[in-house]
């Protein structure tokens, strides 16, 4: 596949008097996995739907490769929607030779790829019983094969852990990395941190309607202000420190603040100058001490 | 893809679905069980009412092919038996196997019947004994009885009417009546389906995935056109079926009446269907569950529902009359009504024309109109769509 990039270029959406989206803009490229975080009401629903089509933006583009996305291209996105949607009556695998079908494929490919996601997935019993007799879980694996099962050339997937038991969580982390490396740009939507930390290559904070930090776990982690666990006798000297500040203290241990622009090397060397130093380490905010400041900073700034 | 295969596709899945689903097999199996316990009912009604059995013995049995055919000219059916003991034959009128028995020779006859016996087989028998009686004596006079014969029968009355009655009014009446309940129920049946397959498809939350792959307004005609050939389909094996029964039970002598009814029902099953079913699943498209549907679709119910009851009395009263012409023009009712007045050779052909070129217009304006509603209405969930909103943009 040539260079894969969708582009969601500088979205806006209102309704009514409630702004949606603001300027929503961020790229995924093939092969990468994208996970896109922020609070209810943040706007990832609607920036999905709009990649989709199923909603129309007031401003802004969404490209594939460079080119606006119109229905054709479109059928090439795999999507499942928050709101998990299956003809409750139909068999299993008539829905999914049926979606195979409306996406593009002939009727033959339809049934051979719907009847290879439905070994993959487990479903090989249930192929031929209605979509209402399956379990929520069973029901969840079909819908990851709808979105699946036209073989699509990007997936959009609106919170496909949520529902899903550990076993299940496995099977679709799998699917989505074994999708990404094969060449297919993924999005995916999740309020599970630990699981977006763990699986995604890139992550998106959203607040607001609009994008507030997005880039590898690392460099969201090591961007902004870095904080030090320091172990000596006495701390008093950190406070005669410019740019650093004690914002917890424990005994002989303390962890630090630093302004962006620090070098924690001069701190290391105050620290010694002022005694022993029997621990020296950065301290790394997880994903989720990350994602609660900037949700939390957008809110007091708005 | 282009726009017909995604339209074929559509329909397709709603055609097989629906033709597969217990409730459309049996649905169809019970109207031609209705339909064929009807025509058999009839039927045997008829053959009763209409067919005697009379016994006759000794000198009497010359009188069978006489009575026999004097009868036909009576409208009623004789079977004659010849039978031997007298005895025995009376035992059969008692039992009553036999309607009658006739024993004795012209011009002394005696019948026996079980109660009162039948008026017209005793004028039959009263007309056929004299007629043998005034053979036997013309034959004495020395005049020939073929030749009086003859001279009578060319003397007629000279009947010139004013309105000619047609001699099928009563079978066009009757094909007509059938033609418009069977649209009606067509109608409202495939129309309120389409409208549920727009809910399920909205409460099922279903829509959102094939929206990302098809327009709305192909998703609605693929909708329409499965379903409107579900329910064509099953029109035709009930007139089939129902023509068919007809015919072999001798109940109204259809032919070619009959076929043409059946051309004329699909044409305004056709573009009734069109006309009605764009309005079902706009509608349906404003809601978001089942339970709320009943609501929105009253309206529309209703219309098809006062066209076919008002203009069935208004037909079987006066079917060229101003207010039944006029209505049977008009678009919501025509489907409805034309066929009807059509059955009964009642429809001019300005009139039919007129009446299919307004059905097609309002058929385009309805299409545009409802799949805008459609488009507008059919992704937003929750609370009932206001008509109004749906109409904008």
């Amino acid at each position: 596949m040539p260079e894969g990039v969708l582009e969601i270029d500088a979205i806006s959406k209102r309704y009514g008097e409630v702004v949606a989206l603001r300027d929503m803009s961020f790229d995924v490229h093939a092969g990468e996995l994208f996970g896109f975080v922020g609070s209810n009401g943040a706007g990832k629903t609607t920036t999905m739907r709009i990649a989709l089509g199923v909603l129309a933006a007031d401003s802004g583009e969404v490209r594939w490769n460079g080119r606006t996305v119109d229905l054709d291209t479109r059928r090439r996105i795999g999507y499942m929607p928050e709101e998990r949607g299956l003809y409750p009556r139909m068999r299993v695998l008539d829905q999914l030779v049926y979606l195979a079908e409306l996406h593009g494929m002939s009727t033959n490919e339809a049934h051979t790829s719907a009847e290879n996601w439905i070994a993959r997935l487990g479903l090989r019993d249930r192929r031929t019983d209605e979509v209402q007799r399956l379990s929520l879980g069973n029901q969840q694996r079909v819908q990851l094969a709808a979105a699946l099962v036209h073989e699509p050339d990007v997936l959009v997937l609106d919170e496909p852990f949520s529902g899903l038991d550990p076993v299940a969580v496995d099977v679709m982390s799998q699917v989505l990395r074994e999708k990404a490396s094969s060449g297919v740009p993924v999005v995916f939507s999740s309020h599970q941190l630990d699981l977006v930390e763990r699986l995604c290559d890139r992550v998106g904070i959203v607040s607001a309607g609009s994008m507030v930090a997005s880039g590898t776990v690392d460099e969201l982690r090591s961007g902004g202000e870095s904080r030090l666990v320091v172990e000596s006798p006495t701390t008093d000297w950190a406070a005669t420190l410019d740019g650093v500040r004690v914002i917890e203290k424990n005994g002989t241990r303390c962890v630090l603040e630093l302004a962006s622009g620090v070098d924690d090397q001069s701190v290391l060397h105050a620290a010694l100058a002022a005694g022993p130093v029997y621990e020296f380490s950065r301290q790394r905010p997880t994903l989720t001490e990350l994602f609660r400041n900037v949700v939390t900073t957008e809110a007091r700034s708005t | 893809m282009t726009s017909a295969r995604a339209v074929s596709l559509v329909a397709r899945r709603e055609f097989v679905t629906k033709v597969r689903t217990r409730s459309f097999l049996i649905g169809t199996a019970v109207i031609i069980a209705v339909l064929a316990g009807y025509v058999v009912l009839q039927s045997v009604l008829f053959d009763d009412q209409q067919r005697s059995v009379v016994g006759l013995s000794g000198q009497a049995t010359q009188l069978a092919d006489p009575l026999r055919e004097k009868a036909k000219s009576f409208g009623i059916e004789v079977e004659t038996r010849d039978v031997t003991t007298v005895d025995s034959a009376e035992r059969q009128v008692r039992d009553g196997s036999l309607d009658a028995l006739v024993t004795g020779a012209p011009p002394a006859l005696k019948m026996i019947v079980k109660g009162s016996g039948d008026e017209v087989l005793t004028t039959v028998l009263n007309d056929v004994l004299r007629q043998q009686v005034l053979v036997a004596q013309l034959a004495e006079a020395g005049i020939t009885p073929q030749q009086v014969a003859q001279n009578l029968a060319n003397v007629n009355v000279d009947v010139t009417a004013l309105e000619p009655v047609d001699p099928q009014r009563g079978q066009r009446l009757a094909i007509g009546l059938i033609v418009a309940a069977l649209l009606y129920y067509s109608l409202l049946v495939y129309g309120t389906m389409v409208a549920q397959g727009v809910v399920e498809e909205k409460s099922s939350r279903v829509v959102e995935i094939l929206l990302a792959t098809v327009r709305p307004w192909q998703l609605l005609l693929g909708k329409v056109i499965g379903l409107g050939a579900v329910g064509l389909l099953q029109l035709l094996v009930i007139s089939m079926v129902g023509l068919g029964l007809s015919s072999a039970f001798d109940v109204i002598d259809v032919g070619a009446l009959g076929a043409t009814a059946l051309l004329t029902g699909v044409l305004w099953y056709l573009l009734g269907f069109f006309l009605y079913a764009t309005v079902f699943a706009a509608a349906a498209s404003l809601v978001s569950r089942q339970e709320e549907l009943q609501s929105v679709l009253t309206p529309i119910s209703m219309t098809i529902i006062v066209a076919f009851v008002a203009g069935i009395n208004l037909m079987i009263g006066s079917p060229s009359g101003t207010t039944v012409t006029v209505l049977s023009l008009l678009p919501p009712f025509a489907p409805i009504l034309m066929p009807g007045r059509m059955a009964m050779g009642v429809a001019t052909t300005w009139q039919v024309l007129l009446a299919i070129a307004l059905a097609l217009a309002a058929i385009a304006a309805i299409t545009w109109l409802g799949g805008k509603v459609y488009a507008n209405a059919v992704l937003r969930t929750g609370a009932r769509v206001k008509l109004r909103e749906a109409l904008k943009v």
